[in-house]
């Protein structure tokens, strides 16, 4: 596939990030996943991030209004939805305030010129008009009067003033796809998708598109085009996939894989509920979804559906998790397998809940009453969400344990190609229900709490003749299961949870590096921050420096080998989007004298701000 | 399941290894033996039972149950049983609740239990206190009442279960008590027999922390003139001398003598459990002793879908259109290419 021919010169880049910002209600979310789409098509390895308001509809032309929406794509393998932007379209003043500083020297600043009114102007508090003052300073400035053309190209289409304005990220996404030479006929295909039932808003917004793409093409603004080459990403077959996309299709691959019916209650929260709308859809998968009337009652549901013999997920977000927390210990208690996801978000309380955050460590691995340890993995990019669902069923009913499996906002909403695999290549699920009573003969013949060598227990399940039981929340006598209070056996279950959640870190691999076996520092990520901080410490390894990259997925336990690969390196940078939570982990548990580079800005990582950091550590 | 290949259960095959705890003279036990005793009579294969309960005395009752049992966290009960029920709509799904658990910090998940129609049986124990955290008023304590956490009397208005129950749109309400076994044992078996939610308030004593709570209802001497036995399509009549019945006064229910031949029986209140609007149910439900005697028996007993039924249909509808799901169909979805 080759875009549109273009008879101005090309220049040609390696990689291009782009951001579309405008207010709430001007399209961004879809101009920019549209343009994505079209870039993924076109061959390219792409990430992006999505930045949107909390509010459904802030006041229009206000800064809190302002939805942005971040695509970068590459000839080369892309990490991160990239640094600093090199086109920004802005919509209005306000999108212009706020996204400004991001844009790199000599950048490209587009604007819809006719959105920079005095009364626009206000609600951005601007005293004067940036386009005129210098404000965007050493970036390349093109003032494009969007609402004027596309109402142009509408003139004769007998629509109404608004309907026609409505149009105008079409007009935005034409220009864009002609700058950076990505063809129409996948949008085209879209449009009559998305709008075929409204035949006339499909026409304006296809006219309106062709129009931004002949505005780039004859204007005299544009010097030449931008042409980022096709990626090398290995052969295959690619789709895109965001985090939620990629986490409700591991969840079904797991029930897939293990032979039994997938249980999902969930209570809608941002920015976890697209996994819920997406498994709702899956039903000739014999997805059971459940919208519980709270957080409690989507854990709680869950539990009762385990007990009865489902794969039971309940999803969430951090303030969700806080109020499962008395769930979780029950499932601890009663040793029952369930999957607690969490798409962490900006907190405490309410916090940011449209931003990214990675600030539910602590709670995840230590947030209940008593002695309550669960297994804590986290997915580190869009695709390995897929993986880790299917890896936290796998432990869940092997293990006997509820597992909580992080991820977050920018993964969760952001995308990136995946090279998509064959369901015959991921390994089955082996789950066993005992048919028989296990029993020595003298007692209650079946025995809940008779464990087998990695000290999970049998999973018996209602309906089964013969192994009638009854659990709960109270503590356990060991083997036979029933309430007790006596002291030493508190202890001893205490012991034996612990250890069980312990024997997982001999179930999964051992602790990786990216580099050099030992060395000068060992940078250390986990969730999310995987590929801003691979980059850094590729472009650091570049410069010829004894550094080496490792990223956690298995938080709660820790790989077995983990405290010998923090040893074999001179100093321990971690790096995470929270005051330091993974750090006191490693320093409490391994006496290392880890360092950190912490944001807590809502934001993911820039590349850039990491391997500053990797510099300062190296140069002391 | 074929029902004929299943042994003749007794009461005593229901009965746990486990020793029963409640106090001495409590009502909880009067409970425990009826349910026992009309488990047999159901003909549901006890590994197809079970009994889920949240905290609080009555939630000990899984126990001492010997099949399928979960004895769970406060309130959260019917939460659980709806999930044991949509993972598996064979089982028959009990929930054992408590005044505190069912509608103080439960109350959330019991009028969505209740709104979903899911077939669950619903027994609320209400003796008007909490038992065990030793003596505090609950949210049916009667005003004033004087507790361990109100000295000084309760400020607390109360709430009453079956008002509650039919507000939440409950297809099968019911009030029986402790000491009524046989009344017990008829309510347990229509319940059992209902599709859908069915919810009993039981008047339970508890004989240490509020002590003859339903001494009015329970007594000998009292009871017929401060309860009326609901039947359906029969006029409400009570007093010792059936000399005493319920009329309607516009919206207002009214007590009127039959002895002195001004009322007939025609003009009383007759009981239809089955209306579709739950009016007369949720007016039943505000009679309240001591201006009116307290109805006792089925309010209400109507038919509506069934959640599970719903969601296991939706289900059979798609695998019907699309076929069963394969994941590699799931997988090679959406917009994608080929890097060759």
């Amino acid at each position: 596939m080759t875009g549109p021919a273009t008879n101005k010169p090309v220049q040609e880049q390696s990689d291009v990030t782009i951001r579309f910002a405008g207010d709430s209600g001007d399209g961004m979310q879809l101009t920019g996943m549209e343009f994505t789409r079209t870039t993924a098509i076109f061959g390219n390895d792409i990430s992006t991030f999505p930045d949107f308001p909390a509010e459904i509809r802030a006041p229009a032309g206000s800064l809190a209004g302002v939805s942005g929406f971040q695509v970068h794509f590459g000839d080369h393998d892309v990490h991160t939805p990239g640094d600093a932007v090199d086109t920004l379209i802005a919509f209005n003043p306000a999108a212009l305030k706020i996204n400004l500083a991001d844009v790199r020297e000599g950048g490209i600043v587009i604007v819809n010129d006719d959105s920079f009114g005095k009364t626009d102007l206000k609600k951005a508090g601007y005293e004067n008009n940036p386009l005129e003052d210098g404000t965007v300073g050493g970036r390349k400035l093109f003032r494009v009067p969007i609402s004027k053309l596309t109402k142009e190209a509408l003139k004769d289409a007998g629509l109404g003033e608004k309907q026609m304005d409505r149009s105008k990220n079409f007009f935005a996404l034409g220009l864009v796809c002609w700058l950076y030479g990505r063809p129409l006929e996948p949008t085209f295909v879209w449009i009559n998708q998305k709008f075929g039932k409204t035949p006339e808003v499909a026409d304006a917004n296809r006219r309106v598109l062709i129009a931004g793409h002949a505005f780039g093409e004859t204007c005299e603004f544009f010097h030449s085009s931008f042409q980022v080459a096709k990626a090398t990403l290995p052969p295959g077959r690619y789709r895109r996939i965001s985090g939620n996309e990629a986490v409700a299709m591991g969840l079904v691959a797991a029930s897939q894989l293990s032979g039994k019916d997938l249980f999902y209650g969930s209570y809608p929260i941002t920015p976890a509920s697209d996994v819920l709308h997406n498994l709702a859809r899956y039903k000739n998968f014999r997805v059971k979804t459940f919208q519980a009337e709270d957080e409690i009652a989507a854990i709680t549901s869950a539990l009762g559906a385990a007990f009865a013999g489902d794969l039971a997920v309940t999803g969430t977000s951090g303030p969700g998790l806080a109020l499962k927390g008395e769930a979780i210990g029950l499932g601890v208690m009663t040793e029952l397998p369930l999957i607690i996801l969490d798409v962490q978000r900006g907190g405490p309380s309410t916090g940011l809940p449209t931003k990214t955050e990675q600030a539910d460590l602590f709670q995840a691995v230590l947030g209940r009453n008593g002695e309550c340890p669960v297994c804590v993995i986290a997915a580190n990019s869009p695709a390995d969400c897929f993986y880790c669902a299917i890896e936290a069923a796998r432990i869940a009913m092997k293990f006997m344990t509820p597992v909580i499996l992080l991820t977050d906002g920018y993964i969760a909403n952001g995308e990136e190609p995946w090279s998509i695999p064959t369901a015959a290549s991921l390994p089955k699920i082996e789950v066993t229900h005992p048919m028989e009573p296990n029993g020595n003969g003298q007692g209650p013949v079946y025995l809940p709490y008779k464990r087998d060598k990695n000290l999970a227990r049998p999973w018996a399940i209602p309906g089964t003749k013969g192994l009638e039981h009854r659990i709960g929340g109270l503590e356990k006598a060991d083997i036979t299961g029933n309430v007790s209070y006596d002291p030493e056996n508190h202890e001893h279950m205490i012991q034996t949870r612990a250890q069980k959640i312990m024997n997982i870190a001999n179930d999964v691999p051992e602790q990786t590096v990216v580099g050099p076996q030992s060395g000068d520092l060992l940078v250390v990520g986990w969730g999310g921050t995987a590929g801003a901080i691979r980059s850094a410490v590729e472009r650091v390894q570049g410069q010829g420096k004894s550094v080496a990259y490792t990223h956690i997925r298995y938080i709660h336990p820790l790989p077995r080998n983990l405290e010998q690969v923090l040893k074999n390196y001179k100093k321990v940078l971690v790096c995470e989007l929270n005051s330091g939570q993974l750090r006191y982990v490693l320093r409490a548990t391994y006496l290392v004298d880890a360092a950190g580079l912490n944001k807590m800005q809502g934001k993911p990582f820039m590349i850039s701000e990491i391997e500053t950091k990797i510099h300062e550590l190296l140069a002391k | 399941m074929a029902t004929d290949a299943l042994p003749q259960l007794q009461a005593k095959d229901f009965a746990s290894d486990q020793d029963v705890r409640w106090c001495p003279g409590c009502g909880d036990y009067a409970i425990l033996a009826q349910v026992k005793k009309v488990l047999p009579e159901l003909g549901i294969a006890r590994e197809k039972m079970v009994f889920v309960s949240g905290i609080g005395c009555s939630s000990r009752f899984p126990y001492y149950v010997n099949t399928y049992g979960f004895h769970s966290i406060h309130g959260r009960a019917p939460a659980i049983a709806t999930g044991v029920k949509v993972a598996n709509p064979e089982l028959m799904v009990w929930v054992v609740t408590g005044d505190g658990d069912g509608l103080s910090i439960g109350g959330n998940h019991l009028i969505h239990a209740i709104r979903r129609n899911l077939d669950l049986k619903i027994l609320l124990f209400n003796n008007r206190i909490y038992g065990l955290t030793k003596g505090q008023y609950s949210p049916t304590s009667e005003l004033g009442k004087k507790t361990k956490s109100t000295p000084f009397g309760s400020v607390d208005n109360p709430l009453h279960p079956l008002s509650i129950a039919i507000g939440a749109e409950a297809t099968f309400v019911a009030r029986t008590i402790d000491r009524n076994v046989q009344h017990m044992g008829e309510v347990l078996k229509r319940a059992a027999a209902h599709k859908g939610t069915a919810f009993i308030e039981i008047y339970q004593n508890c004989n240490i922390f509020n002590d003859h709570a339903w001494e009015y209802a329970t007594e000998k001497d009292t009871k017929s003139d401060t309860t009326v036995m609901l039947e359906h399509g029969k006029p409400l009549i009570f007093g010792a001398n059936k000399d005493k019945g319920i009329r309607l006064n516009g919206m207002d229910p009214e007590v009127v003598w039959l002895k002195d031949g001004s009322v007939k029986e025609d003009d009383l209140l007759f009981h239809d459990e089955k209306m579709p609007e739950p009016s007369l149910a949720y007016l039943l439900s505000r009679m309240h002793y001591p201006d009116f005697p307290e109805p006792i028996g089925v309010f209400r007993a109507v038919d509506r879908p069934r959640f599970e039924e719903a969601m296991t249909a939706q289900i059979d509808e798609a695998i019907q259109k699309k076929g069963p799901g394969k994941l590699d169909d799931l997988l090679n979805s959406g917009d994608m290419w080929v890097v060759s």
